[in-house]
């Protein structure tokens, strides 16, 4: 348990750590756009316009995850097969979740009838709604640790996996993204229309929301749990910057400066997730029956060469998919309005698609 | 609590992969081949500046989009379900697994999702060129996408380029593991599998308005494309599953002996091959068989004289090897799905040749008196893959990875009461994904397209203009 893990196990530890980050910022966003989206569109036409401001965006925010679980997998199979077991339930309904948001997505446009865009607008709340509060439980049970037996086997019950702590975690997860997504929708819907009013009053009120509950979580963890005391640095830094940063937000938003608080609240979802994985290191799962039985980044890694050869795949493939999932937000980056009450309900092949 | 109405976990969670598995498999074929077929009609659209044709690429288009996105939605739960069901395995092989999965994201999942959504999306906003090559990129995409899933199960039925350490699969050559023969010889089956039940389907959209005279000239174009790639399909499925058969004998004789329900090895010259034949594992030999001689060693080696192992021959082998236990997979399902699946590759052919030489013969326009049947024929390919799934899957057990691990030793050590919820729930939003994608696609389908000029009732989406102002 005292092996040093080797420098590439290191750096494909925080390799996973950026993907989770760069899964919650995008796919953050996402989630709080299907949360707002019952609050602040009063009418079909407000429906499709914040629709239609993650429209093109959606499916390849989704796939960081996808990734993120084939880095560990590979990278790390130990963790893998041990943090899926532990947590079966809660992974199994954000599946389910992201089954039900996909398809509502798609579908919703599909037939013009009342009933049967009810029907996907409340599947997307709760597909968008769940996995949100799951993703903070997940990561608050990663770091506070579970019951891990000898050979990674989970000897601890569904039970284990909910305290305050965890609960705390969803919810501040849960507000964070709302918030993500009332500050992606500043940037994304037309300054002065009446849905861009209603965006920017949520993102007040959930950006004070979100700041309690982001303090809550780091003085139970700090003070409760004595957690976030693993790293070098000073452990109060990034709990610390995220908490700055969260009063950025506040002024953006009273500045009217929607750049600025999108990237603020962007920013405060990167330092909260650096603080998970920073406090986790040299651990990828700590057991609560003793230190001996700890998963770390030595004892779950994978051999050198698989490593290896995943850092070249990385090396050659993540710049590109930056550089052309960011022409994708560039080629939509012109702000999205609802069409006029007379075009509703017409389309020609060739011209519009389903959103 | 080891078990929930009879069921342990492993059989639970065996249930939910081959669940999860068989769905996600539904759609995944059909995207593989319909990218193809659309990239060749906006080809031909962008080559000839035909607006009919850009809107038909836009009609299918559509369909597409339809089965895509439950293709997406159902692939993730497969990645998810080797760490959350399997344990064992994720840990025995994690080192060598992970990486075609890794690589299967890193190289087709984000092109097929940006590029699509920039293809869909994005038409008015950048070049015609480039939307073309956005196309193009998915159906690249998605047969990437489909090469590295292969790769990694190849791996796990003909596990190449490891060595075991500390009671670990441990990768050392990675590229026996990408150029794994068994991985080129699927790709091959599974992708011309793929580019037939697009093709049928395309066929069958394009016959149902011909016959209608909705757009001739469009669905002409849609149905020639279609009933090519129908006919390499076809021919390519069958040529690529017999040299397969073929090598099965080699790496997993007991599979192809479950294949023939191939009991006892054959005394003799020459091996026959049953035509019909009611397997029994519990007896150990089939309760009723006819049987033709020498057709086995034909199919199996192209003569007349050659004889594979049989299933008890086998089991004591295996048992001298591994230890006791039983070696036999479940008989009766491979056996008969691999007719089905093989009868089903035969239609294909038979239907695609008669159309071939309907088009040769100037009758393109008029389906014929085989109208019905080009109406079904979307749900033979799919059955041939559902059989074929049946076939290679349930014919490699008990083995997970052949030879090294068995099922039994990869599953996760979980309370069967949560594998049962969730196999559960899997089961209701399936069911309710797949009425709702047959549902949508037949009613998309049947409304067809409607000229570039005219409005179609259906489908708004936001308009995007440009900061401050109107477009």
């Amino acid at each position: 348990m005292s092996e040093a893990p080797s420098i590439l196990a290191t750096v494909w530890f925080f390799l996973v750590g950026l993907t989770f980050i760069i899964y919650f910022f995008l796919d953050g966003f996402t989630f709080g756009e299907g949360m707002l989206q019952p609050f602040l569109a009063r009418n079909e036409r407000d429906r499709r316009t914040m629709l239609g401001t993650v429209g093109p965006f959606w499916a390849a925010n989704e796939v960081w995850i996808i990734l993120g679980a084939g880095v560990i997998f590979s990278a790390f199979p130990l963790w893998y097969g041990t943090l899926m077991t532990a947590l079966y339930p809660m992974f199994a309904l954000i599946l389910l979740s992201l089954i039900g948001r996909g398809v509502a997505f798609e579908y919703r446009a599909e037939i013009d009838n009342r009933r049967w865009r009810i029907f996907w607008d409340v599947t997307a709340f709760l597909c968008n709604a769940l996995p949100a509060f799951l993703w903070g439980m997940i990561m608050a049970n990663m770091v506070r640790g579970l019951p891990i037996g000898a050979d990674g086997r989970y000897a601890g019950s569904v039970s284990d996996a909910i305290d305050l702590f965890s609960v705390l975690g969803g919810l501040t997860t849960l507000s964070l993204f709302v918030l993500h997504g009332a500050t992606f929708l500043l940037l994304r819907l037309q300054p002065g229309s009446a849905l861009h009013g209603q965006a920017r009053r949520a993102a007040l009120t959930f950006g004070a929301i979100a700041t309690v509950l982001v303090l809550g979580f780091v003085l139970l963890g700090f003070v409760g749990r004595e957690l976030f005391s693993t790293f070098g640095l000073s452990q109060w830094l990034f709990p610390a910057l995220a908490a700055v940063n969260l009063g950025l937000i506040w002024l953006a938003l009273t500045l009217k400066r929607d750049g600025l608080a999108f990237f603020a609240t962007g920013l405060t979802i990167v330092f909260s997730t650096a603080t998970i994985f920073l406090s986790l290191f040299p651990n990828v799962m700590p057991s609560t029956l003793g230190a001996a039985l700890n998963l770390t980044v030595a004892n779950s890694a994978s051999e050198p060469y698989t490593l290896r050869l995943l850092s070249w795949a990385c090396g050659i493939f993540l710049p590109l998919i930056i550089a052309y999932q960011g022409w994708n937000f560039w080629v939509f980056r012109r702000r999205v309005q609802g069409r006029d009450e007379a075009e509703e309900g017409k389309l020609v092949y060739g011209q519009d698609g389903p959103v | 609590m080891n078990e929930i109405f009879g069921l342990s976990t492993l059989d639970l969670s065996r249930f939910q992969f081959a669940t999860t598995s068989i769905f996600h498999y539904f759609f995944v074929p059909f995207t593989v081949g319909f990218a193809l077929i659309i990239a060749i009609l906006q080809t031909m659209a962008y080559r000839s500046k035909n607006p009919r044709l850009e809107n038909l690429t836009r009609f299918f288009g559509h369909l597409f989009f339809i089965n895509f996105a439950v293709g997406v939605v159902t692939g993730i739960v497969q990645e998810f379900q080797f760490g959350m069901n399997w344990q064992g395995f994720s840990t025995f092989v994690g080192n060598i697994f992970g990486v075609p999965l890794a690589l299967e994201v890193l190289m087709a999942f984000f092109l097929e999702s940006t590029f699509l959504g920039l293809w869909w999306f994005g038409k008015d906003r950048i070049p015609a060129w480039a939307s073309l090559a956005s196309i193009w990129i998915v159906a690249i995409g998605t047969a990437i996408s489909a090469y590295w899933i292969i790769i990694a199960n190849a791996w796990m039925q003909n596990p190449v380029g490891f060595e075991l350490r500390g009671g670990r699969a441990v990768l050392t050559d990675f590229s026996a593991v990408v150029f794994n023969p068994k991985g080129l010889q699927w790709f091959s089956h599974i992708f011309t599998g793929g580019l037939t039940v697009a093709a049928f389907f395309v066929l069958a959209v394009s016959a149902y308005h011909l016959r209608r005279r909705h757009n001739p000239e469009a669905f002409r174009s849609s149905f020639k494309v279609a009933l090519t790639v129908a006919a390499l399909g076809s021919v390519g499925v069958l040529a690529s599953g017999h040299y397969q058969g073929q090598t099965a004998i080699v790496d997993q004789p007991m599979k192809y002996a479950a294949f023939s329900a191939l009991w006892e090895t054959p005394e003799g010259v020459g091996m026959p091959e049953s035509l019909v034949a009611l397997p029994s594992n519990s007896l150990r030999e089939n309760r009723f068989e006819i049987s033709l001689p020498y057709l086995g060693s034909f199919l199996a080696f192209n003569n007349f004289t050659e004889k594979a192992k049989g299933i008890k021959e086998l089991q004591a082998e295996y048992e001298a090897r591994y230890g006791p236990g039983n070696y036999i997979p479940w008989v009766w399902p491979v056996y008969w799905a691999f007719r089905v699946m093989i009868g089903m590759g035969a239609i294909m052919l038979l239907v695609s040749l008669i159309y071939v030489w309907r088009w040769r013969t100037g009758k393109i326009d008029d389906p014929g008196v085989l109208y019905p049947v080009l109406l079904v024929m979307p749900l033979v390919p799919h059955l041939a893959n559902f059989s074929g799934f049946i076939t290679t899957e349930m014919g490699r057990q008990p083995w997970i990875v052949q030879g090294l691990l068995r099922t039994q030793d990869a599953v996760s050590d979980l309370n069967p009461l949560w594998v049962f919820v969730s196999l559960a729930s899997f089961w209701v939003v399936y069911l309710t994904l797949i009425s709702l994608d047959v549902f949508l696609l037949t009613r998309t389908a049947r409304a067809g397209m409607h000229e570039p000029e005219v409005e179609a009732p259906s489908l708004p989406a936001p308009k995007y203009v440009s900061e401050g102002g109107r477009a």
